[in-house]
């Protein structure tokens, strides 16, 4: 018998969902038509990528114009900042970012530092919120663009992002946040939201890889990122993506008409696995903020153990699941972000994220638990952190 | 990306907990690093090492190494053990990949640290050994939750 996978790294990516694939693949064959060219069978795609933004650009509660189809989120966020620091350079040369970003922006960040920008990296409460008042205090004349992430990737913060953005326009700076793991499992609404810019990415909604989109508000100037034909308004040249549209569209259409129902059994499900593992696991902490938190995301701290040796005896289960400890990252040290929200680095080690879907059953969430517990305590019994521990406190 | 070696000495290791009355006991590691090594030796008058124990903080290969280390030196003199290279734990386990190096590297530290620990409660010397080096963060608080 095969052994069953449960899959709880939805973060990381999630599978193509059976309806995506299916309206993908007439465009890989009959429909290959390129969308710029005159004959009958490209017009179709054309109208077919139009019939896309506009559909996304709803989502999102925009016009299908500011919606600019990049190859996913690190393209995304690459794009915001650099080419918006470059339009913007003669404004000021001041970026204001937080400490628990993804890389793609921390790693643009450092990247526009050594080109002569000053970036403000905030720090973050122990749940991971940024402080709006040391976000206001950090906007100085010079300041062209704040950028802050919609939802964290690891602890599944989600930031407050109205009020980011009343700040941002109340001092006339730009506002762009990451929402990529946002995007689907929190409702957004760009206007209300006061967000001039935001990356997505396909394939964390059940869409295919190496498509995403940034949002650009009609006015902002920034400047083209690929240079070449007239597709994405000249900002982005390139033939299309025409079944990686076609498959973002399918999965942001299925995943935002379902939200609600969807994120509620997810919350559900992650409500379960938390309070399982805090009531039956001792010395676990749970890392994020409990009410502003992803609907799919739990991360756990377990003290006194590693987190990699968690995973392998987690996938000797069949369970896919990820970590923040060094070991799962090729460098010595663990997550930026645990260390941010004030872990120290062995806890950080120990830490253990489980990212669930829609498919993810209460059972599967039982069978995770069950097995995460001997897990824990056979490497708590191998532990000599654990042994200096039971001594102290016998 | 582990060999099936090594992953047969994570998933079942060797040797695994400790020695009341050890004659000697090594730690070493960080914390901080995530990886720490405790190692318990039982020797005999013949400086033989009958009995050998340990406990890993760490990743799957620290744990790997950490268990070939004590089948290593079981029945060893302590001047044989002394002679065990990182190399050659590595070598036992079918490889490490590159990353993960220097959890070899701790092993062999730990079986020194073990004997150094030895010695100094025997007033001995032990040729060839010297003082390893201990790299634990000390002074920090430990936090529970």
């Amino acid at each position: 018998m095969e052994k069953k996978i449960i899959y709880m790294d939805n973060a990381a990516t999630t599978p193509v969902k059976p309806e995506v694939l299916e309206a993908m693949l007439p465009y890989f064959t009959e429909k290959f038509g390129n969308p710029s060219s005159i004959y009958s069978i490209s017009a179709e795609n054309k109208k077919a990528i139009t019939d896309a933004r506009e559909l996304i650009a709803k989502t999102i509660n925009t016009a299908a114009e500011n919606i600019y189809f990049t190859a996913g989120g690190s393209e995304s966020d690459n794009w915001a900042l650099k080419a918006t620091a470059e339009a913007y350079e003669t404004k000021g040369k001041h970026i204001i970012t937080t400490k628990i970003e993804h890389h793609a922006i921390l790693h643009t960040c450092e990247y526009l530092e050594q080109r002569g920008f000053e970036v403000t990296y905030l720090d973050v409460d122990e749940n991971g919120l940024v402080d709006l008042d040391a976000l206001e205090k950090a906007i100085r004349p010079d300041t062209i663009l704040i950028s802050v992430m919609f939802a964290n990737n690891e602890i599944g913060t989600i930031e407050p992002i109205a009020e980011i953005g009343k700040i941002a326009h109340e001092h006339g700076v730009l506002f762009h946040t990451d929402a990529v793991q946002a995007y689907t499992q929190v409702p957004i609404d760009v206007e209300a939201m006061n967000i001039d810019m935001m990356s997505t990415s396909g394939h964390k909604i059940n869409g295919p890889k190496g498509i995403g989109f940034l949002y650009i508000r009609k006015g902002v100037k920034i400047r083209s990122f690929v240079h070449g034909g007239a597709q994405e308004r000249r900002r982005r040249a390139g033939t299309e993506n025409v079944t990686g549209i076609i498959g973002l569209a399918k999965a942001a259409e299925i995943a935002t008409g379902n939200m609600k129902e969807r994120t509620e059994a997810e919350r559900a499900v992650r409500n379960h696995l938390i309070a399982r593992i805090e009531k039956e696991i001792p010395y676990a902490k749970l890392n994020g903020d409990r009410e502003k938190r992803l609907p799919n995301n739990v991360n756990f701290s377990f003290q006194f153990i590693e987190g990699e040796s968690m995973l392998i005896m987690l996938d000797g289960k069949g369970i896919c699941a990820s970590s923040g400890s060094a070991c799962t990252s090729g460098s010595l040290d663990p997550s930026h972000v645990l260390l941010a929200i004030g872990l120290p680095h062995e806890i950080a080690h120990g830490s253990l994220r489980l990212t669930i879907s829609d498919e993810t059953t209460m059972e599967d969430a039982d069978f995770v638990v069950d097995n995460l517990k001997q897990i824990v305590e056979r490497l708590r019994s191998m532990s000599p952190l654990y042994e200096d521990f039971v001594k102290k406190n016998s | 990306m582990y060999s099936e070696k090594v992953m047969d000495h994570f998933q079942n290791p060797r040797n695994v907990g400790e020695i009341e009355n050890a004659s000697g006991v090594g730690t070493v590691g960080n914390a901080k690093c995530g990886d720490i090594m405790r190692m318990y030796l039982d020797i005999d008058e013949n400086q033989v090492i009958r009995e050998c124990k340990f406990k890993t903080f760490g990743c799957g290969a620290a744990v790997a190494t950490s268990s070939m280390a004590t089948e290593l030196v079981k029945g060893k003199t302590i001047y044989e053990a002394l002679q065990i290279t990182n190399k050659a734990v590595m070598e036992a386990l079918d490889g490490l990949p590159p990353v993960k190096v220097h959890c070899s590297l701790l092993a062999e530290e730990a079986i020194h640290a073990a004997l150094w620990d030895y010695a100094e409660k025997n007033g001995i010397k032990i040729e060839g050994l010297e003082k390893p080096k201990n790299d634990i963060s000390e002074g920090e608080e430990e936090e529970e939750y």
